[in-house]
């Protein structure tokens, strides 16, 4: 194989698709750590030159990780339909990308050559996609999903209610979730990062939170983000569970970091199917992050946008409702800084999408990442304007359970407000009801807790 | 002094004014009283008469209390509240910043300046080193892992910070003894503040502790730029029986002074954090005290001397 071009007089050669995919990123202090990063500003243009050149059916042959040797690749290339895939196997990577652009293109178009497409390509065209090119592109797929309400629809944003506590506490998370609601915050979820694990723990808050849901009849879904075989426990042992999630990563050996498998992700769903109470048809919630793969050690030695891309072709298998990369949570050693995470975001909102999966994220950061609350304010705006299907909203963004800082009640409001944007349909007719919200704005009851201790 | 110019400074005036909460209204007008109530969720103290007829800048003075402390970093700020008194229940329940109110859709000034103001205490925890004072006063030697570079290069090559130097390697062999039933080591971290706010609590207790418990401790040091990793190179050293790690944690928001003990039985090359046990969120006022975190060490290291395990073997030998 010979990927060779001249940039300025000078020859750049890359000595195979997996050297060549790496050189080609946005700086990433991740693709410095597992050395697959450009060796300078131009060796990195010099790579994109030759992927825009790079026709789809050699990406389609070159997994991050061998067929014969991997689950999730196995998984993204039995769904691939050879149809789609027939009709698009010699367009280039540059090709694909202005394709996907062009106002000819509408989402319908996109939706259906989705299912052509392999994780490697997707991760490729995103790599040749400037920022603005993510927001635009992005912006014109829409995914919706449905559970107890519609998420994604078009004119909508949508949060997941994050009311963690470093004990669970189930007093302390209750006045959070009313917080959160009096805000208009929890259309997506109500979903607690447990600090316990355990099956007694875990389903008690599915049932403290079924609770609320019942005796204020919200239209949404709770969730328990514990390890997926605590939630399957508690599925079988008839706990009230809306959504059942787990933490994915980009290869088999990734995942088994996580302690699951395909396997395991595939009786989750059946279980999840037949037990979980809101009416469906979308069950999962699935978070990912770039980086996971290669902090365990199991990337490869591919970058960490083409792990981060096959965690979507991993999560459509199970019709999720919700996907959502938590884009500045690794740390700077992956993600140095606000710029690193900020791009970051908007590539991971725009692959879950081409993907075809309802995609939310989780705009954040940690303490020790050169970034702070108004780089992340930043994020949110421009994955607002790139269609984004919701956020997490935590009080004041910062997470007292998980020690990192992220959007809050207040942003996702402000986001409606700015951008004209809705609630889920059946969430915003309950604000309404109660008089929280008119004509997509908060009215003066709003934003105070005690509004939910009348009942 | 010309008009305009007078006019300038009774502007700046009315405009600082406004932003430390004790003044509305939306154009600045050169003569007026107020006497107004602070409004909820401010930073003001109390109830202020102001005179801005002839305010001159030497008369102006601003001594705000510390907006940190639990008594204005608790004080709701949600205006008009259908329950004022369940509202401060509600905010006691969680460490979460709830019933902070709102300036339309965003936040109120107050709150924003806080949150800011803890964000601020953590990047500073995190970029500073370890009080060399504290160090030599509890006689702990300092080596330094392989990153060279200072911070930065720290938080970038985690792999480096798993790893001592050579200089390291040769002074702990120089200076510690083999084979001791318990190697006790302290490490940065994340959190210089974390080691100065507890280091000096837990260590007599280790030391007593272990002494009483009749093992013989190591000579202990400082690893600068450590990772927890560095766990292995070490028990490659030393060959302890039990070593310790007291470590700083990544800094939560306004809370620098968390810190882990890592704990690991016999520990080499390859080990992961499977085979190692681990006490957090060791500080005052909230997490594991650190002279009961010292206490439960020492019953802890006892126990993986008699199962001859640490980590999830530890779990499964114990039962």
């Amino acid at each position: 194989m010979l990927l060779r071009t001249k940039l300025h007089g000078k020859t750049y050669e890359f000595s195979d698709l997996r050297v060549l995919m790496g050189k080609a990123n946005e700086e990433k202090s991740g693709d410095r750590l597992a050395g697959v990063a450009a060796d300078s500003a131009a060796e990195r243009i010099a790579a994109r030159l030759v992927l825009a050149e790079i026709p789809l059916w050699l990406l389609y042959e070159t997994p991050a990780v061998p067929y014969e040797q991997d689950e999730v690749t196995r998984v993204i290339r039995d769904a691939v339909d050879p149809e789609i895939f027939r009709e698009i196997r010699d367009w280039t990577v540059g090709e694909l990308r202005e394709w996907l652009l062009a106002d000819t293109t509408t989402a319908e178009r996109i939706h259906r050559l989705s299912g052509g497409l392999t994780a490697e390509m997707i991760a490729a065209v995103t790599k040749l996609m400037s920022n603005l090119d993510l927001v635009y592109g992005a912006a014109k797929i829409r995914v919706t999903s449905h559970c107890q309400n519609t998420m994604g629809a078009s004119g909508t944003l949508a949060s997941r209610l994050q009311p963690n506590h470093p004990t669970d506490s189930p007093e302390a998370i209750r006045a959070e979730i009313y917080e959160g609601l009096a805000y208009g915050a929890g259309d997506s979820v109500i979903g607690i990062n447990p600090a316990d694990d355990s099956y007694t723990s875990v389903s008690r808050l599915l049932e403290m939170t079924y609770q609320v849901i019942k005796d204020w009849e919200i239209p949404t879904q709770n969730c328990v983000l514990a390890h997926v075989t605590t939630q399957m426990k508690c599925l079988k042992a008839g706990s009230p569970v809306g959504l059942v999630f787990q933490s994915i990563a980009g290869s088999q050996k990734g995942c088994e970091s996580f302690g699951i498998s395909v396997g395991m992700l595939d009786e989750a769903y059946e279980l999840a199917k037949k037990h979980c109470f809101p009416s469906g048809p979308n069950f999962m919630y699935f978070e990912t992050g770039q980086g996971s793969a290669l902090s365990a050690d199991a990337h490869n030695g591919w970058d960490q946008l083409t792990l981060e891309a096959r965690n979507y072709g991993l999560a459509k298998r199970y019709h999720p409702f919700q996907v959502n990369t938590v884009v500045g949570f690794i740390g700077p050693e992956y993600l140095y800084d606000a710029r690193q995470i900020q791009r970051a975001g908007l590539e991971d909102h725009f692959m879950g999408k081409l993907t075809g999966i309802p995609m939310g994220v989780d705009a954040c950061y940690t303490n020790h990442a050169r970034a702070d609350q108004n780089s992340i304010e930043n994020l949110a705006v421009l994955l607002t304007a790139a269609g984004c299907n919701y956020f997490m909203a935590i009080p004041m963004g910062d997470d007292s359970m998980l020690s990192y800082q992220t959007t809050s009640y207040h942003d996702t409001a402000t986001l409606r407000q700015l951008f004209k944007l809705k609630p889920a349909a059946e969430f915003e007719t309950w604000l309404e009801s109660l008089g929280l919200m008119k004509n997509g704005v908060l009215t003066e009851q709003a934003g105070d807790p005690t509004f939910f201790l009348r009942r | 002094m010309d008009d305009a110019r007078i006019n300038e400074i009774v502007e700046e005036v009315i405009r600082q004014l406004r932003r430390a909460g004790w003044m509305e209204g939306p154009s600045p007008s050169a003569a007026v009283a107020v006497n107004q109530e602070i409004p909820a969720g401010s930073g003001g103290a109390q109830t202020r008469a102001l005179s801005l007829r002839g305010a001159d800048q030497a008369a102006f003075s601003l001594d705000l209390p510390d907006p940190a402390g639990a008594e204005l970093r608790y004080r709701p700020g949600v205006n008009h509240a259908k329950d004022p008194a369940a509202l401060k229940e509600l905010i006691a329940a969680t460490p979460s910043r709830i019933g902070v109110g709102r300036a339309g859709p965003r936040y109120t000034t107050f709150s924003q300046l806080l949150f800011q103001g803890d964000h601020a205490v953590t990047q500073d925890a995190l970029y500073r080193d370890v009080d060399p004072g504290l160090l030599a006063e509890l006689g702990l030697f300092t080596v330094q892992t392989k990153i060279s570079e200072g911070k930065e290069e720290y938080l970038l090559r985690p792999d480096l910070g798993r790893q001592l130097n050579d200089e390291a390697k040769h002074a702990i062999l120089e200076k510690c003894v083999p084979t001791p039933q318990i190697q006790l080591v302290v490490g940065d971290g994340l959190s210089a503040t974390a080691i100065e706010s507890n280091l000096r609590q837990i260590y007599p207790v280790l030391v007593e502790g272990f002494r009483t418990a009749g093992l013989s401790l190591g000579v202990p040091f400082f690893v600068k730029y450590c990772r927890v990793g560095v766990m292995n190179d070490i028990g490659d050293l030393l060959h302890p029986d039990v070593l310790i790690l007291l470590i700083g944690e990544r800094p939560g928001l306004g809370r620098a002074e968390s810190m882990s003990a890592y704990m690991a039985f016999q520990p080499k090359q390859g080990d992961n954090d499977a085979d190692r046990d681990v006490v957090c969120n060791i500080f005052e006022g909230g997490g594991t005290n650190p002279l009961e975190a010292g206490a439960f060490i020492v019953q802890f290291a006892q126990k993986m001397r008699q199962y001859q395990a640490s980590g999830v073997k530890l779990k499964l030998a114990a039962g």
